[in-house]
């Protein structure tokens, strides 16, 4: 990879509610502001590649989306990773774009699980819902149960991931939660699913977000000064179910950084920032752990004791995370990212050289990573 | 109430061990292996030479959680109640409850159990006891 493909644009809307909008909509949206600020014509766009919506999962997405959009593209399809398939589309479309099969990709996605249905989320888990087995959140809570125990740590550990998400995302006025959150309020929650309060579980947002991706050529002969290189693309996927998988403590997300770095040539401490997947706090130290950010337990008391605001030892989701930006899994997370390396973000890291982005998805069933460098 | 079991001829047979008070497994007679839930085929080595065999009921807690919140109505007159990943000494594994008898016993990872078949739902349903506490050896 290593910035032959670049990001050109990226856009959204604005996050939380919006109560009788169509998700296509939303992404339309989402859309025409990522070509405004890529400055380019909707018909160069020759390839759509969508992340399926959570709430309501349909063929031919990629489709109907391209059908909004007035085009009729070379590739056109949608993706099922669970909240790695931004990522996953942005590997995809960038193969895509080596190979000279397309020449500008549009990644998207849109969804109203938060006026429409968010039954999704709190489903029954098969068979085993005889048990009261049932949603998402319960599988997280399964692995924030075992960290907890099995390392004997404070809940502040997981307590910093959302007090810092949340006050980052207070003064972005797209977030869909801007309200600020101490230790001491984040303890006295009472549990949702007990280890889980409410602040360790992202938002269930409406919004749409996209990114335009092209070649460094092509960016180069357009004069974007603010394209940022893609150096680093990874995968890697637990798929089993979380009482199925041999370890509750480690993931796949390991193997996926690993290749990402592996493949833009950095090293951890080259890191400027990261914007990690924060569905749940536990996800985030997990992340931190199997990307090697820090040795296995101590993600929590790091992050207590250097900060992972803007000054801090990393600074962590600066524009609030799924835990205050927005739930809408995935993309608002690059594009911070990109804002980042830009220089153009709210609350802007100084002079960044490089930065990681997560996504993963089901109860830690999917992973992916992308290591994004400076614009220009 | 809204449980909803899908009872097909590859899970009929745990179904109906546990009617006869056994929690059976699937173990592959190809490579050995052991496993839950009921599938067709072996997941380590894809044979489908598989046979069912009975669990000594005796296994570990790997996690549990605590539902304070109920996701269906038929829930709400349960909460608070836990959810535990059980390993049998076997191997296969389950998604289970862990009957909180005593309720001074409290339910924590590694912590060694019993299997208690419950009716429930018109079913019978595999959850676990906490075992008695070890005497202390010599």
């Amino acid at each position: 990879m290593r910035g032959r493909v670049v990001i050109s644009g990226v856009g959204n809307t604005r996050y939380g509610q919006h109560p009788g909008r169509d998700k296509i909509d939303l992404i339309v949206e989402a859309a025409r502001n990522a070509l405004a600020d890529a400055n380019l014509d909707k018909d160069e766009i020759d390839g759509v590649f969508v992340k399926l919506a959570t709430s309501s999962p349909g063929i031919l997405y990629g489709q109907k989306v391209s059908e909004a959009l007035g085009l009729r593209p070379t590739i056109g399809c949608a993706l099922d990773q669970g909240g790695a398939a931004n990522i996953g589309l942005v590997t995809y479309a960038a193969l895509a774009i080596e190979a000279g099969i397309i020449r500008n990709a549009l990644i998207c996605y849109g969804d109203t699980a938060r006026t429409g249905t968010h039954a999704a989320y709190h489903r029954p888990r098969g068979d085993d819902a005889v048990m009261g087995w049932y949603s998402t959140a319960a599988g997280y809570a399964m692995i924030h149960q075992a960290y907890r125990e099995s390392y004997k740590v404070p809940d502040e550990h997981f307590g910093i991931v959302a007090v810092t998400a949340r006050n980052h995302g207070v003064g972005n006025p797209d977030a869909h939660l801007r309200q600020p959150l101490s230790m001491d309020e984040y303890l006295k929650r009472p549990f949702v699913i007990e280890p889980l309060r409410r602040d360790d579980m992202c938002l269930v947002s409406d919004g749409g977000a996209a990114i335009i991706l092209t070649s460094s050529e092509e960016a180069k002969r357009k004069k974007n000064a603010r394209a940022v290189p893609i150096l680093g693309l990874g995968q890697a996927q637990e798929s089993w179910e979380v009482h199925l998988r041999p370890n509750l403590l480690s993931t796949r997300a390991r193997d996926s950084a690993e290749m990402a770095f592996r493949q833009a040539g950095i090293r951890r401490e080259d890191l400027s920032f990261a914007q990690i997947y924060d569905c749940f706090t536990i996800t985030v130290l997990l992340t931190l752990e199997d990307y090697l950010l820090a040795p296995a337990g101590q993600a929590g008391a790091r992050a207590l004791s250097e900060g992972l605001g803007v000054d801090g030892w990393l600074p962590l989701n600066t524009s609030g995370g799924l835990l205050s930006e927005s739930g809408i899994p995935g993309l608002q997370l690059i594009i911070e990212a990109v804002r980042q390396l830009r220089g153009e973000a709210r609350l802007q890291v100084k002079e960044p050289r490089y930065g990681i982005v997560s996504n993963q998805g089901g109860s830690m069933h999917t992973h992916a990573t992308m290591i994004l460098g400076a614009a220009g | 109430m809204s449980v909803n079991i899908q009872i097909a001829p590859v899970n009929s047979h745990y179904w109906s061990a546990l009617a006869k008070g056994e929690l059976h497994y699937q173990r592959c007679q190809k490579c050995g292996h052991s496993w839950l839930p009921a599938r067709e085929t072996c997941p380590r080595c894809l044979s489908e030479e598989s046979e069912w065999v009975p669990s000594s009921g005796r296994g570990k807690i790997l996690s549990w959680i605590s539902y304070h919140k109920a996701y269906a109505p038929h829930l709400a007159d349960r909460i608070p109640y836990n959810v535990a990943i059980v390993e049998l000494d076997e191997g296969p594994r389950l998604i289970t409850n862990i009957i909180t008898e005593p309720p001074d016993r409290k339910v924590s990872v590694g912590a060694e159990v019993v299997l208690k078949i419950e009716k429930d739902f018109g079913l019978h349903l595999p959850r676990f006891r906490l075992a008695s506490p070890k005497p202390m050896s010599e």
